[in-house]
């Protein structure tokens, strides 16, 4: 196990529901027994449309969401923590090394804290630091790298631009001195201009401060970018997985290519190549047996349609592996 | 021929605590029939309020230039004031398709009955006639079970379904002139995959005029006829869509394209536009871009060149300033 840091194995995520207080307590199927391995130093993306679990599975693995089945283990330089069977001391180890990126950053900066508290306060709550002038050290040099003045520390958020404010969430994430940290949608609320900014700065931190991160985004092309390892969800499942480069020249399921092709395309004489897939995603509450990408899928086998072939992925080309529906 | 629309010299300023706010400064556009004009930008470039203003929508302290115009069908909306004339664009000539279908609709009051209502104030007709029209706008969009539709909740309705069901409330009453401001922007590839052909089928069929507006390139060269890109207020470049995404003259329109990730180019590196939008109430003098600008026009860095649209190719306008930039590198 040595060259990863993260293991999901046989992860599943159900949540209780219930319409009304006497109806029937159901279950819905949020992230459907996941295996995936996060090597040290990768950019590991997460695609998906919305619907798909992508962030169930991403706060699973930060301890935010119950696990229902299955385990994550983390591995750290000594020892391994897992995360389904955690003491409290663990948990707060574990939160030190692992961060959240949020999606919007107007939402995630209090408004009433200044930036220099928003940045400090994950060191005063963990406890890291112990005196003032230590955590002030640690603000301005997780500040200076990322690239925010540090003449601004004595503002509030709402001086500043969407890109700048996101760097106060990733310097706020990473103050902690994190190993791993999962950005969700993290350049989703951003201009595209100011998008590939945060990009490159999210690209440069992970060489300066050896980061490992679990990317999530519904967007392609951003992923396409930044990744190395890509795996797309669907309904709760991974339906296609491999090395980034791979995957994009060379998809193998359905709903892969689907998703590729409907990139709206900047050339204006290339219209309406897009595959176009019928209807909406399922509800989780009660998914199509068999492969869950039936009821849309463009091409479906004879087999499939009936949903007697199981969820599974099949290894087609060394790293890349497919669901076995649209991989046979 | 007549434009369906003529925006002339639009200036639109905001009266607030901390002072007049430029949002739009000389604008010139213009709409035929059948014709999309897709206008890009940033958050902050005034795309939103321009659209608005062609409803007068935008908010009391507004004000707008005196010489200003924007022809309607052969009426300046500038100068309506009353809420007779008034109700005649909104809604009657003119229709407005939003970025967060949740938030465009009531929530407390059925989509039907809220399609009934904007009928029933628009078009000469009875309660009868205005929901069989809505069933079948619902169901020209792609709705499945618009009866069953038409009885529910906005929230009842998924992402995709709500958009489809404000494009159907949108077209009903036979605007000349469609609004759409951002409509794909929350929605999946997949579902704006949907809704930007269902739009391109509408327009065909009913032969409107349509503004889109949206900060992705890409979508703009799924549906545009013409591009007008705006930089705070200001429109840098115009021109036909081929023209501006293949052969763009100001450096802003550069680099938005290079700050795009292509899926097909993937080597490329993302080179982000460098600093932020300024604040429009310190708008630049002269050039707007020219804090931005990478390769400084040595002219246009103190703002002594005045902002002005040159015919570069017919009908691919860029800014004066910008043309320079662009020679530069």
């Amino acid at each position: 196990m040595g060259d990863n840091l993260i293991s999901v194995n046989n992860v599943s995520v159900n949540f209780d529901y219930q319409e009304n207080f006497i109806s029937k307590k159901q279950k819905i199927h949020a992230v459907n027994n996941i295996n995936i391995k996060i090597k040290k130093g990768s950019f590991f993306g997460l695609v998906g449309e919305s619907g798909s679990g992508k962030t169930t599975l991403g706060r699973a693995i930060l301890g935010a969401n119950k696990i229902s089945s299955g385990n994550v283990i983390f591995h750290d330089d000594e020892r391994d923590y897992d995360l389904t069977d955690m003491n409290k001391q663990d948990l707060k180890e574990y939160r030190k090394k692992a961060q959240l990126i949020f999606q919007d950053p107007y939402a995630a900066l209090s408004p009433r804290m200044t930036v220099r508290d928003i940045i400090a306060e994950p060191l005063e709550v963990m406890k890291i630091t112990n005196s003032r002038q230590e955590t002030d050290e640690r603000v301005r040099d997780i500040a200076s790298k990322c690239r925010l003045n540090i003449e601004h520390l004595r503002r509030f958020p709402h001086a500043f631009s969407g890109g700048q404010r996101q760097r106060i969430s990733i310097a706020r994430a990473l103050v902690s001195n994190p190993k791993f940290i999962v950005a969700d949608e993290s350049v989703a609320a951003l201009d595209v201009s100011i998008q590939a900014d945060i990009l490159n700065l999210l690209k440069q931190l992970q060489t300066e401060l050896n980061l490992t991160y679990l990317f999530i985004s519904h967007d392609l092309s951003v992923v396409a970018h930044v990744c190395d390892v890509v795996a797309v969800m669907y309904l709760g499942h991974i339906v296609e997985m491999g090395p980034s480069r791979e995957l994009f020249k060379n998809p193998k399921h359905s709903y892969t290519k689907a998703l590729l092709s409907s990139i709206p395309s900047i050339d204006p004489e290339k219209r309406s190549e897009a595959i176009e897939l019928k209807g909406e995603i399922p509800s989780a509450l009660n998914p199509p047996p068999g492969c869950v990408f039936r009821t849309r899928c463009p091409n479906p086998g004879v087999d499939c349609k009936g949903g007697e072939i199981n969820m599974g992925l099949i290894e087609v080309e060394p790293g890349h592996w497919v669901d076995q529906c649209c991989a046979l | 021929m007549s434009h369906l629309l003529e925006v002339k010299n639009l200036d639109v300023k905001f009266d607030t605590d901390e002072g007049r706010i430029t949002a739009v400064e000389n604008i010139s556009l213009s709409v035929d029939q059948g014709e999309v004009l897709g206008i890009v930008g940033e958050s902050g470039s005034g795309k939103s309020v321009t659209a608005k203003s062609i409803m007068k929508l935008n908010p009391g302290n507004t004000s707008y230039n005196e010489d200003a115009e924007i022809i309607l069908d052969n009426e300046n909306v500038l100068q309506f004031t009353s809420k007779q004339d008034l109700k005649k664009i909104r809604g009657g000539k003119v229709s407005m398709i939003f970025q967060e279908p949740m938030a465009s609709f009531a929530p407390a009051i059925k989509i039907g009955a809220q399609m009934v209502e904007q009928l029933l104030i628009h078009k000469n007709i009875n309660k009868e006639e205005a929901k069989s029209i809505s069933i079948n706008m619902l169901k020209r969009v792609g709705i499945a079970d618009a009866e069953k539709r038409f009885n529910q909740y906005a929230f009842e309705l998924s992402g995709g379904m709500r958009q489809r069901a404000m494009i159907a409330m949108a077209l009903s009453t036979m605007p000349k002139l469609l609004l759409a401001d951002e409509p794909t922007t929350a929605l999946d590839v997949t579902i704006q995959a949907q809704v930007i052909n269902l739009i391109k089928d509408i327009i065909k069929e009913y032969q409107m005029g349509v503004i889109f507006i949206t900060h992705d390139l890409g979508v703009i060269a799924q549906v545009a006829d013409h591009v007008a890109v705006m930089y705070l207020g200001s429109v840098v470049e115009k021109g036909p869509v081929n023209e501006i995404l293949k052969n763009p003259k100001h450096p802003y329109t550069k680099g938005l394209l290079q700050a795009l990730p292509d899926i097909n180019n993937l080597d490329a590196p993302l080179s982000p536009i460098p600093g932020n939008i300024p604040s429009p109430l310190d708008r630049p003098t002269g050039c707007v871009f020219r804090t931005r600008c990478p390769h400084h026009n040595p002219e246009g860095k103190d703002g002594k060149i005045e902002m002005k649209l040159i015919e570069v190719e017919p009908g691919h306008w860029v800014d004066q300033c910008g043309i320079k930039c662009g020679q530069n590198g």
